[in-house]
């Protein structure tokens, strides 16, 4: 089948491949948020967090040779500023998101500082799968090239759906985020589990950055990160505090975003910039659709300052 | 990075000595008619763009002799009004290049009027009669080179569908899309541009999107007008297609792909510009050129170019470079059918009508709203 003879069809085929392509940083980065949030912080640092994952993946794998070693160096600098903000939050009252404003700013600079000498090098990039090796059609072949990384995280979330309602830490980091004083009585630390909560956040945040660096698009530029670190914890509480809504809200993020360029694409021009902002409006949407004055967000946590 | 800086005494004292030694010569009135000359760049220099084409530039200044100052990623606020003046009161520039197309109006203006002494040059052309004389534009028709890109790229297409990734759709950005529509229509007038814009100059995930888009509606050739073409030739490389580079060269990101280029040619103006500044020549209000000029240039063709390619290319180039080739002669007509410029109208590279394009020619498939 040739590429004329497909027409529209390959609109929703480019959709489903951006859905892929696109969505992987939103992934991790709210699967991460969600621990965090769960655990009552909310960690606002996560597009700082992002772009220092992106800038040192990049910087590793440059050096070593190694994409998967940046991807680990990625998520290491995610601890670091996890520990950081958890660290600065255990101070007694401290707001979890002026500190996270401070750090998203502070990341955000010194990525752009240290990155400097890494704007013209090329890294080399993660691997993909071909997962559409039993088409003939090369879009749909294109479309389901898909990154390791979104595997990972495809396969993660049902585990981390399932580790938050049966194991002893999940619940652990729920009875903490619910309620502090219950935790504190039955002998945890709020303040250390929130800092092992923040430290897994950042460390999804860095490998979600060094997606964009290693992946897709694959370079290490400023203009790197438009915002996907701060999409993805509004992207949280979208997604009702449920890992797999948060993988669906990821796909919907990532699919709309295709959008805009699929269908001019095909030539479907008017309105340009009404598509490209139709990933805001539709957050904007059903955040109107789902909202009630009569009860509390549901699956919210108790200890969650936005919430409380 | 590890070496080490630090000095024994005696070397220390001898340094000094020489120092000495040295500002006693009567040099300091021969360097006093050579500026201090600052650079200001919107981005990283080293983007593989419109960045780094400036910074080349900077970089011809430099290996003059001449002191120059740089700042990268200065946004069009006013914080370009703050690093002008840092560059004017610390450092001692007396001659400016920001060359950000928004830093002109207001900021450059209004600097302009608070340092009469300076000399600002400003990369766009925005320039018009009644502003302050210490105020220039200088901007090149690079839409010669895209028109030379378009006709490779006939050469080598099977499909002849082109993709071109844009930021928005401003009469600069048309021009280029036209001209490089016009240049492999006149090799093979069944060609389509397909165009996508992506909203702003610097998108990278759009950008990508943009492209993988267009590799899926089955184009064989891409090209951008964008601020770092990095992103789109680097992800059409990866589908496997031809590519042609825009602001600087890109060959060394797609050794598969890449044709040949618009790039442009600063590291030849700016020498010249300051040599004239030393020599206190007048320069002009506006300073535009293309080809002939020196201030655009092409890529150098990459073994992908077929034979019969360069030839083309070569020719309609040496008509450029000569007595002058009209890309925009009429008829014209735009995407939607209606003639833009009337048969025997021609719209030679200095009309000013050309400024104002607001259009898509035929063969174009895309929208500006």
């Amino acid at each position: 089948m040739s590429a004329a003879s497909l027409g529209l069809w390959t609109v929703p085929i480019a959709v489903l491949g951006g859905a892929i392509r696109v969505s992987t940083p939103f992934l991790f980065v709210s699967l991460g948020e969600l621990v965090t949030e769960k655990s009552g912080r909310i960690n606002l640092g996560l597009e700082g967090t992002l772009i220092m994952g992106a800038m040192s993946g990049f910087g590793v794998a440059y050096l070593t040779g190694s994409p998967w070693l940046g991807v680990l160096a990625a998520g290491m600098v995610g601890v670091i500023f996890g520990a950081l903000h958890a660290a600065i939050c255990s101070l007694p009252r401290v707001n979890d998101i002026a500190v996270g404003i401070a750090l998203m700013i502070f990341g955000i600079g010194l990525a752009f500082y240290l990155g400097k000498p890494l704007v013209q090098p090329r890294a080399p990039t993660l691997p993909a799968l071909p997962l559409g090796f039993w088409s003939d059609i090369p879009q749909v072949r294109a479309a389901l090239q898909v990154n390791a990384l979104f595997i990972v995280g495809l396969v993660f979330t049902p585990v981390l759906s399932w580790a938050l309602a049966n194991t002893r830490w999940g619940l652990i980091v729920r009875m903490v985020g619910d309620s502090s004083e219950a935790a504190r009585a039955l002998g945890y630390s709020p303040i250390r589990v929130r800092l092992y909560a923040t430290c897994f956040g950042g460390f999804m945040a860095g490998v979600g950055g060094s997606f964009l660096s290693l992946y897709y698009p694959g370079s290490w530029n400023e203009g790197l990160s438009s915002g996907q670190g701060i999409t993805a914890v509004a992207l949280v509480i979208f997604a009702r505090w449920n890992p797999v809504a948060c993988f669906g809200a990821s796909l919907l993020f990532g699919g709309a975003g295709a959008l805009g360029p699929a269908l001019q694409a095909v030539g479907v021009t008017s309105g340009t910039y009404l598509l490209n902002a139709a990933p805001y409006f539709l957050t904007l949407l059903i955040l109107v659709l789902s909202s009630s004055s009569r009860r509390r967000v549901a699956g919210a946590p108790g200890e969650l300052s936005v919430t409380k | 990075m590890s070496q080490d800086y630090r000095l024994s005494r005696r070397a220390v004292i001898a340094g000094m000595s020489a120092g000495a030694a040295f500002s006693a010569l009567p040099v300091g009135s021969a360097w006093a008619a050579t500026p201090t000359v600052g650079f200001i760049y919107v981005g990283p220099k080293d983007d593989y763009g419109y960045n780094q084409a400036h910074a080349a530039g900077a970089a011809a200044v430099k290996a003059m002799g001449v002191k120059v100052v740089e700042e990268e990623r200065v946004p069009e606020t006013i914080d370009v009004e703050k690093t002008m003046e840092s560059m004017i009161n610390l450092d001692g520039a007396s001659l400016l290049f920001p060359t950000s197309f928004g830093y002109f109006d207001p900021h450059i203006l209004k600097e302009a009027k608070k340092y009469p002494n300076v000399t600002f040059m400003h990369c766009g052309g925005l320039w018009h009669e009644g502003l302050p004389a210490n105020v220039h534009s200088y901007f090149g028709y690079i839409d010669e080179a895209e028109f030379l890109s378009g006709i490779v790229a006939a050469h080598v297409t099977k499909t002849k569908k082109f993709g071109f990734v844009a930021a928005k759709p401003i009469p600069q950005v048309l021009r280029n899309i036209n001209a490089f529509t016009l240049g492999a229509r006149s090799i093979d007038p069944t060609i389509t541009v397909q165009v996508i814009f992506t909203g702003d100059w610097s998108m990278p995930v759009k950008e990508a999107e943009a492209t993988n888009s267009l590799a899926d509606q089955g184009v064989d050739v891409v090209t951008c007008h964008v601020d770092s073409p990095k992103v789109v030739i680097e992800t059409a490389e990866k589908r496997g297609l031809f590519t042609t580079g825009y602001h600087a060269s890109q060959a060394a990101l797609a050794p598969n792909g890449y044709l040949t280029g618009a790039e442009w040619n600063w590291e030849a103006l700016y020498p010249s510009l300051i040599t004239d500044f030393e020599a206190g020549k007048t320069i002009p209000g506006l300073i535009r050129g293309g080809l002939k000029a020196g201030i655009v240039k092409t890529s150098p063709y990459t073994a992908l170019v077929p034979d019969a390619a360069k030839a083309k290319a070569d020719a309609v180039k040496a008509q450029f470079m000569g007595d002058g080739f009209v890309i925009f002669a009429g008829p014209i007509k735009d995407n939607k059918g209606a003639t833009v410029i009337d048969a025997g109208t021609m719209r030679g590279q200095t009309d000013i009508e050309l400024e104002k394009m607001s259009y898509l020619v035929e063969g174009v498939i895309g929208s500006t709203s």
